[in-house]
């Protein structure tokens, strides 16, 4: 039974590692500036529980089929534990949790606690149900304004949002269903919802932020790769949530330019 | 105290219905409790199963359930949420085992307040039908998840079952908040008031320790959501806006302004975060007794673990934002939550530490209990392991929201906490059925359920990574999670037999209530007062008398004791420390 129990530990912990270790299911390729840290920051934590993950199974499993009664077994070790034993594992994993969080405290900083940079692209992302809408301010570098009554969901784009088409600076915003970003460039985000709370996540960005009705919250993040990336709607908004799916397209500058004229040109 | 006792004392009562459905016994109403989360735990696992199905074979049709649409799925993963951590986590280890064995465990002749005892328990019942219920009303059960964040549960036309079925799940959690009030205040007056003669608080075994500090846990975190839970209701019927600003819903403009979604959230995890130690305390008692108890060893650390017991108790207070790092909350406060989320591992680490020295020397009889117990503390180290990735912020953006915190909660609050219940069934069963279950087919329960809870929830750390989301009812609308339907279709196989290997536990529970050998008193030879008294134990515990407690709760293998083990009872000189 001791046996049957160590190798059934063991076997466990063996293809539990494995596959972690074989990185046969793992992140996407990531493609924006922050990717690198946080990889570094997930491959840091697993090596680290990894390692724990390991030493505690494997002693579980050996101790169990070690220490197992047999009719030749001696007495027991009497002991009420030990208090330096107790202190030493204490102090090692305060140092070890608390040290492996303010290692990666930095990215979350930078990319929350400062605003965007000059020269970065305003992209304001609407969420709804089950769709994902992308407003770009046009020429006059300013969104206009929305209107809750003037919603229309099943007209798509600017009606979808509640452009207030009277509002001057709304006439030349762009309103798009699919996301389209240059490359290497800032984009400064603002994420709103109009209904119920989504969430925006773009795993090869490695970012995710809930929208959230009432909210306007501001982030931003660089894409590094031209491509075609998927969003998936990260938050339960309601029975279309498995497909409320949207595309991220990163562009070079003079396509970015190019398409943003184009649209605006169809407004015309 | 034992005056004290004494005036709670009252007469074994005559007839059926006051003795076994209005009792005020508290080892019927502990039994009661747990017949309750047994029926819970099939009809959620049942819903876990259709789910498994739905993820796989979208169209298939199933008998009596028919078609399974999207919004049956949210509706099944819901209630599936919603009555495992309430109707079973919360029940079957405080309300079933607490009620049964904390007095025994004290030396007391029953709970501090009977009445309130009997009324818990027949509220959650309540709870239990009023949720079940929503499955049959007009447009079914919410589909809002067990969090159910606001405004999508807050408004009745965000979607199928957020009409009357919504309504009905807010007053079950509502009434089952009231209930664990009511099971708090008995736990924590009784523990304090109702010790026998000798039994102090550093002589209470783990398991007494974990119940107390779980009914502090509850007294605190069940106010909070039974007040979030009447607000919900107020904005749903009343119009009012706690939760929710000016919103468009399919193009209506609701009438709600200026609330927040984010209020919700925060009251719902000041409750829900220490929910999870409340689903997980007890089974960390029950490991520490069971594991002592088979080692044949005192457990190692009896004060740092009892320690560990409240400091996880109180930072258990101070995390509930790590469960918000992406909802808009302040980016600031979550190096606050975060720094504390990683604190709470460490008392977490010591309880294991303290498992593995107790088991280090020890002569360890392999029975069902013990099989339990080890698979417990296999479960917690890997359940546990990967909450360090989820409390830093930066993680968690890639992993919010995935299968990745599916596979960590089930390891540690679900499947741990169930591993807990397990071992305590088997463990006390002797205690409360006076049979013995059979040892071949807990075996048999014991390695099938062990590796095919990792062969289902260890690949949902990998699914995450990959960045499946969860709550998704199919995979075929977003091309990168397609790719991940052959992990999703092996987890499925693995919840098939996994599923029906509770069957023969299921079988030897009941066969064993009525065939199983006759149990001694003692048959573990252990120690604490529950094994002190008759098998089953009479009405006030301990046929009219009081005992008096000389020793601490794990006194085993004690160098020139008559026996290998000193029952806390037992006046023998040769003692401990």
């Amino acid at each position: 039974m001791g046996l049957a129990i160590l190798v059934l530990i063991w076997l466990i912990t063996f293809f539990s590692t494995y596959f972690f270790a074989a990185k046969t299911w793992w992140l996407p390729h990531g493609v924006s500036t922050s990717a690198p840290w946080i990889d570094h920051q997930f491959a840091l934590t697993f090596v680290v529980m990894g390692v724990v993950f390991v030493a505690a199974q494997v002693s579980l499993g050996y101790l169990v089929w070690k220490y197992r009664a047999r009719p030749s077994s001696g007495p027991v070790r009497y002991s009420h534990g030990n208090t330096t034993l107790e202190i030493l594992w204490t102090a090692l994993t305060a140092i070890l949790f608390i040290g492996l969080n303010l290692m990666g405290s930095s990215v979350w900083a930078t990319e929350r606690f400062e605003p965007a940079k000059a020269g970065s692209v305003p992209v304001e992302v609407t969420g709804m149900q089950f769709a994902w809408y992308f407003r770009y301010t046009g020429p006059d570098g300013k969104f206009g304004s929305t209107d809750p009554k003037l919603i229309d969901p099943s007209s798509g784009n600017e009606a979808a949002i509640g452009l207030n088409t009277s509002d001057p600076a709304a006439k030349d915003d762009v309103v798009a269903g699919t996301m389209f970003l240059p490359v290497n460039r800032e984009v400064d985000l603002t994420l709103r919802a109009v209904d119920v709370i989504h969430s925006f996540f773009v795993p090869n960005f490695r970012f995710k932020q809930d929208a959230v009705p009432g909210l306007a919250i501001h982030m931003h993040f660089t894409p590094t790769e031209i491509g075609d990336y998927e969003i998936a709607c990260a938050e339960l908004c309601g029975l279309g949530h498995y497909k409320m799916h949207g595309m991220v397209k990163v562009i070079s500058q003079a396509d970015f330019d190019k398409w943003l004229a184009q649209r605006e040109a169809d407004k015309q | 105290m034992a005056t004290t006792a004494s005036i709670h004392a009252h007469a074994a009562p005559q007839g059926f219905i006051r003795k076994y459905i209005f009792s005020l016994d508290h080892k019927v109403i502990g039994l009661q409790y747990y017949f309750l989360a047994l029926t819970a735990v099939f009809v959620g696992m049942f819903l876990s199963l259709l789910m498994r199905i739905h993820l796989i074979w979208p169209a298939v049709s199933l008998p009596l359930v028919g078609d399974i649409k999207p919004e049956t799925y949210l509706s099944l993963l819901t209630m599936h949420g919603t009555i495992m951590v309430f109707f079973v986590l919360t029940t079957a280890p405080q309300g079933g085992f607490g009620n049964y064995f904390l007095p025994i465990q004290i030396g007391a002749p029953d709970m501090a307040f009977p009445v309130l005892n009997m009324l818990s328990f027949w509220t959650t019942f309540i709870a239990f039908v009023i949720l079940i219920a929503a499955f049959f009303v007009t447009g079914g059960a919410p589909l809002h998840g067990w969090t159910g964040y606001a405004p999508l549960s807050a408004l009745p036309n965000s979607g199928p079952g957020e009409q009357l079925g919504a309504d009905l799940w807010v007053t079950s959690i509502a009434l089952f908040c009231v209930a664990s009030l009511m099971g708090a205040l008995n736990f924590i007056t009784t523990t304090l008031d109702l010790r026998a003669k000798g039994m102090t608080l550093m002589r209470m075994p783990l398991t007494v320790w974990s119940w107390f500090i779980t009914a502090i846990l509850g007294l605190l975190a069940f106010g909070v959501l039974l007040s979030a839970g009447i607000l919900l209701l107020l904005d749903r019927n009343l119009g009012t806006s706690f939760y929710v600003p000016l919103v468009v819903v399919n193009g209506q403009v609701m009438g709600h302004k200026g609330g927040s979604p984010l209020l919700w959230q925060h009251l719902f995890w000041f409750f829900g975060h220490p929910e999870v130690y409340i689903a997980i305390l007890p089974g960390m008692g029950v490991a520490s007794q069971v594991i002592s108890t088979f080692s044949r060893k005192p457990i190692f650390g009896y004060k740092a673990m009892a320690y560990a017991l409240m400091s996880i108790g109180l930072l258990g207070f101070m995390v509930w934002g790590h469960h918000m790092f992406m909802s808009g909350m302040s980016p600031y406060s979550a190096f606050a939550f975060s720094i504390m989320t990683m604190a709470i591992g460490v008392p977490s680490a010591i309880k294991t530490f303290n498992w593995l020295g107790t088991l280090w020397g020890g002569r360890i009889r392999l029975q069902t209990p013990m099989l339990f117990a080890i698979g417990f503390v296999s479960l917690f180290v890997s359940g546990g392991l990967s909450g360090p990735f989820l409390a830093q912020p930066v993680l968690d953006i890639p992993l919010h929201d995935t299968y990745f915190v599916v596979g960590h909660f089930h390891l540690i609050m679900g499947v741990a906490a169930i591993f807990g219940i397990f071992a305590a069934t088997y463990y006390w069963f002797p205690k409360m059925f006076g049979r013995m279950m059979n040892e071949r087919l807990g075996q048999i329960h014991f390695f099938i359920t062990l590796a095919g809870t990792y062969a289902i929830f260890m690949p949902m750390h990998y699914l995450g990574l990959a960045g499946q989301t969860r709550r998704y009812s199919q995979f075929t609308e977003v091309a990168y999670q397609t790719k991940l339907i052959p992990l999703q279709t092996f987890m499925t196989y693995a919840a098939f037999v996994t599923i029906g290997v509770q069957l023969v536990f299921l079988f030897n529970l009941f066969w064993s209530m009525f065939k199983g050998p006759k149990a001694s008193d003692n048959p573990w030879e252990a120690t604490t007062l529950e094994w002190t008294t008759a098998t089953p134990p009479p009405h006030d515990n301990f046929g009219g008398h009081t005992p008096v407690v000389y020793h601490g709760p794990y006194e085993y293998g004690v160098p020139g004791a008559a026996k290998d083990y000193i029952m806390q009872n037992d006046p023998a000189t040769v003692t401990s420390h």
